[in-house]
């Protein structure tokens, strides 16, 4: 699997004369020291990670933590203070004005929370003005823009022009936008949080969709930790600009890196989430098992009826290896 | 964001309780300072005060000006400034106006009512299509077609001067930041500055005659194209530019494809303000010989026919409304919620279609029908038998409040003035602004109008207590009496759009040429938008707080004086800043019809060879009366008068 995008140390300081905070003992403050110290809001600190191609990367953190500000230092919307971004092993911090534009116009694309549509445009132009913007005739971006709207499900709307949309479609207009002009990296920045909690769920059905039928590589911001555990193959956990935990829904739960990260997961129905690795316990010497052993990648929830019903424990296998086994006696405080 | 607001925003909000506790401790400071201060300037006043009507005598400014102007009109046409500079801005200023005047003039009357239905109908619709071609009919009727004509074309001329100037700086002010920074008191200057002041300078610079007038005018109306435009630029929606960025758009792309036609309405609303400005300048500069309705209306109240002012008065009143409803009408298509349809090109022929058979219809030669001699025999009606009435209030008015507030301020030494302005000034808004209001109260002096800027000022401030009075009473009325409000809304609108030389003729018809006239038409001018604000700030006060004062029993006066003014106070201030600025134009406009004084000085000086240094002067005085009035008043409404924290 290759790295399609690589964010290294990077920073992003706003306040007077922010080069003076990195690579120095300010760099070494707390967010509220340094801006009692220096007026300087450190927004990212010191965040480094990797997106590998066709993953669902996820960021998640409260209001103010910096995430929303991260995923813009990507395509340098905000422009970072230090640090490397690379994209498909292009540095982005290097590019000319140029070279950027070229790499929102046809690489990297977004999704906004506040949908940010032209409201003098008819959808069916919204969709198409990334292609627009890049000279290719009409016909053309026409036959695009309509392809994408059909492929968000807004087909018959094409004529029509946002402020007769609802929240939901006017968002999957922001979706077909980005997807128009074919980038390999969708970046979305909290798209869902202005919508109801129904429509919420139908849209990350749809990017769960999209993600299977494109396989795009995706940086999806949010502060809802539902949100993060259905679409995140990776989630990273913020908190005042630092990375506080990177890892798989499962790890996050299952080993939650501090009180933060642990708060945050305290809610979540664990047996939904975690394996049977995390409850697995070695086998006790000759004891007695099951025959049909069960993978350890098994959803917990999913292998109870197989383990209550048996009437010794279930033995676990990594592979063709042997790991440990389960019965009642585990599974039982995961389920209560 | 800037860290400078961080952190301020901290401190507001850490020193909360201390910096409320400060300001309670300065208002009962200021309950001793106050009286303890006026009483010693009246002790000073008393002490020191001057003969009545003293001049300071000081005449070497005027003398200065018309040196000046003998320097200009020697070397007119041998000065590289004019030469190579200020003689081809005129050229070209005259070009286009011949331009513009000669197109209108191919259209003939018939095309012209014509063209102006087809636009109205295609930018604004039919109902405003009924209303210019009635209203253009109207220029017919009443005999005024070739004056209409020409104030037309002067207006449409300033219109595109201004629009051509004024919109690619209102889009650069709104991106640079540091011109928007610099362009910000000029504006703030330019705009408070009455449009008499303007004319001396560009006589001096371009003649007199059309392009003088037409570049006064564009001066007069470009910053009010910069501000709107500047706002409407500003006002795009952040999330739209950055998702534009986003797609990769390059900045050109962003102006032209998402910031232009995101603030299409505004621009729109840009054109509408600048044509009402330019119209309202329009009439003005017949002072300095530019043809058209204003001269008509001048020339009439020379002759006191105060019919005929009526008659050219109407046919300015019918243009600003129709050019008003058709461009306020083009702008509410142009906002984004009425979205544009297939039929647009269908609309273009039908307006086309709309334009030829009018033209076909209309006769070659309109019956004509001037107002002139009905209102006449109405005026000589009026003075007949409500002689005795108008001038009661005129003599009344005069006795109790012009001549004693006129003889204290005529015989109060400029240098006690000045100081007082400093002191009471700093009190009310702040050092900074009564610095500027001592320095402008000085150079009025120096100017050696003394004399005569008291006496405007005093008309002035006779003329705001009674707007304010006014105004005050009819805005409550109106916050507290829907179907009131409902009712004469429209007439109030009506009269927002009419240009100020307007006002003067009911006044003028009500009490003939004197110092009150110019008091009634400056009522009547400042009226509307004073009470506009008011009736707006009362509104605004919210409905929990009413009604929670309600439920303590209070009765509808206790809820208005206790609550509902005190909490208006932001917008009864504002009330009482925009309402003397205007005061203090239509005050000067007063010259014209007997209020004397710096407005007579700035007449005379385009009449009168000799006059013009003096003309010049009382010019220069205006602007620094201007800018004293609005400095001292300004300060009232944005510093610390306690409602500051709340705008944060």
């Amino acid at each position: 699997m290759t790295t399609t995008i690589a964010v290294d140390h990077l920073w992003k300081v706003f306040g007077p004369r922010p080069d003076r905070v990195v690579g120095t003992p300010l760099a070494e403050l707390s967010r509220a020291e340094l801006r009692a110290r220096t007026g300087c809001l450190a927004a990212v600190r010191d965040v480094s990670f990797e997106v590998a191609s066709g993953e669902v990367f996820v960021v998640m953190g409260l209001s103010g933590s910096g995430k929303s500000t991260l995923v813009r230092c990507l395509t340098r919307l905000i422009e970072p203070t230090s640090g490397e971004v690379s994209i498909d092993g292009e540095a982005v911090r290097e590019m000319s004005a140029k070279r950027l534009r070229d790499l929102r116009r046809h690489r990297a694309a977004m999704v906004f929370q506040h949908f940010g549509l032209l409201p003098h445009r008819c959808v069916l132009d919204n969709v198409a003005y990334g292609l627009e913007i890049q000279g290719q005739s009409k016909a053309q971006r026409h036959r695009k823009a309509a392809a994408m709207i059909e492929l968000v499900g807004l087909d018959g709307h094409e004529r029509q022009y946002p402020d007769q949309l609802s929240g939901g479609m006017q968002q999957r207009v922001g979706l077909a936008r980005a997807l128009a002009t074919d980038p390999a990296v969708l970046l979305f920045d909290e798209p869902f949080s202005a919508l109801d909690p129904l429509i919420r769920r139908d849209m990350q059905t749809e990017v769960k969709r999209l993600h299977a039928e494109v396989g795009k590589t995706m940086v999806f911001i949010t502060h809802d930790l539902t949100e993060a555990l259905r679409l995140g193959d990776r989630i990273a956990v913020m908190r005042d600009g630092a990375l506080v935990q990177v890892g798989t829904p499962e790890e996050l739960v299952g080993a939650p890196a501090d009180d933060y990260v642990a708060d945050f997961v305290r809610e979540v129905p664990r047996s939904g989430v975690l394996t049977l690795r995390w409850i697995t316990r070695p086998a006790g010497d000759g004891e007695a098992v099951e025959e049909k052993p069960l993978p350890c990648t098994t959803v917990i929830r999913e292998a109870v009826p197989q383990i209550l019903r048996a009437d010794r424990p279930v033995p676990v296998h990594d592979g063709d290896k042997q790991i440990g086994v389960v019965d009642a006696e585990q599974i039982l405080p995961m389920i209560s | 964001m800037s860290s400078a607001t961080v952190a301020d925003a901290d401190i507001d909000a850490g020193d909360a309780p201390a910096r409320r506790a400060a300001v309670r401790a300065s208002l009962t400071r200021k309950r001793v300072v106050v009286p303890v201060l006026v009483l010693a300037f009246v002790v000073a006043y008393l002490v020191l005060r001057v003969p009545e009507g003293a001049s300071t005598g000081n005449t070497a400014a005027f003398r200065f000006f018309t040196d000046v102007r003998d320097w200009v009109d020697a070397n007119r046409d041998t000065s590289p400034l004019f030469l190579y500079g200020l003689n081809y801005l005129r050229f070209g200023v005259s070009l286009l106006v011949d331009g513009v005047g000669a197109a209108l003039a191919a259209l003939g009357f018939a095309g012209l009512v014509g063209v102006a239905g087809a636009l109205a109908f295609v930018l604004a619709g039919w109902r405003t299509a009924v209303l210019a071609v009635a209203g253009f009919l109207a220029f017919g009727v009443l005999g005024l077609t070739e004056a209409s004509i020409d104030t037309l074309s002067l207006t449409l001329s300033a219109v595109i001067l201004s629009v051509l100037i004024g919109m690619p700086l209102g889009v650069l002010a709104a991106r640079v930041g540091w011109l928007g920074a610099t362009l910000r008191p000029l504006l703030d200057v330019m705009q408070i500055l009455p449009s008499f002041a303007y004319l001396a300078p560009m006589t001096l610079l371009f003649l007199i005659g059309q392009p003088a007038a037409v570049i006064a005018t564009v001066i007069y109306a470009v910053p009010v194209t910069i501000r709107i435009t500047q706002l409407g630029i500003a006002g795009v929606a952040p999330t739209t530019v950055e998702a534009a960025t986003a797609l990769g758009s390059t900045p050109r792309q962003l102006l032209t494809k998402v910031r232009l036609p995101m603030a299409r309405p505004t621009l729109a609303l840009a054109v509408n303000q600048t044509i009402m400005m330019a119209l309202s300048m329009v009439v003005v500069t017949a002072l300095i010989d530019a043809p058209g309705l204003g001269e008509e209306i001048i020339r009439s109240l020379e002759r006191v026919n105060v019919g005929a002012a009526f008659n050219a008065g109407l046919a300015i009143v019918l243009m600003a409304i129709v050019l008003d409803r058709i461009t306020t009408n083009a702008a509410r298509r142009a906002s984004a919620s009425h979205h544009p349809d297939a039929r647009r090109r269908l609309l273009v022929w039908a307006g086309a279609a709309v334009a030829a058979v009018l033209v076909a219809l209309l006769p070659l030669r309109m019956p004509e029908f001037p107002i002139t001699s009905p209102v006449n025999t109405a005026s000589t009606w009026i003075e007949y038998h409500w002689y005795d009435a108008t001038e009661a209030i005129k003599n009344v008015v005069s006795t109790v409040l012009l001549n004693p507030a006129q003889s204290v301020l005529a015989s109060t030494p400029w240098w006690l003035f000045t100081v007082a302005v400093l002191v009471f000034g700093t009190l009310i808004s702040g050092w900074r602004s009564a610095l500027i209001a001592a320095l402008a109260a000085a150079g009025v002096a120096g100017l050696g109008l003394w004399v005569h800027a008291m006496q405007t000022l005093t008309t002035v401030l006779v003329a705001m207590i009674l707007t304010m009075v006014l105004g005050l009473t009819v805005g409550v009325l109106f916050a507290r009496y829907d179907r009131m409000a409902t009712a004469l809304r429209p007439l109030l609108d009506a009269a927002q759009t009419m240009p100020s030389f307007v006002y003067l003729l009911p006044a003028v018809a009500l009490f003939g040429a004197s110092r009150f006239t110019a008091i009634v038409a400056a009522v009547i001018y400042a009226v509307p938008p004073v009470v506009r604000l008011v009736e707006r700030g009362i509104r605004d006060v919210p409905a929990t707080v009413v009604e929670a004062a309600q439920s303590a029993g209070s009765t509808p006066g206790q809820v208005l004086r206790k609550v509902q003014l005190p909490m208006a106070r932001g917008g009864l201030l504002l009330a009482a800043n925009q309402g003397i600025v205007m005061i203090l134009a239509m005050v000067v406009v007063g010259g014209l019809v007997g209020a004397g004084a710096l407005g007579y000085d700035v007449v005379a000086g385009f009449s009168q060879r000799e006059d013009f240094g003096e003309g010049l002067a009382a010019g220069f005085a205006i602007v620094l009366l201007g800018i004293l009035l609005d400095r001292l008043t300004q300060g009232i409404s944005a510093g610390n008068g306690g409602r500051g924290t709340a705008n944060r």
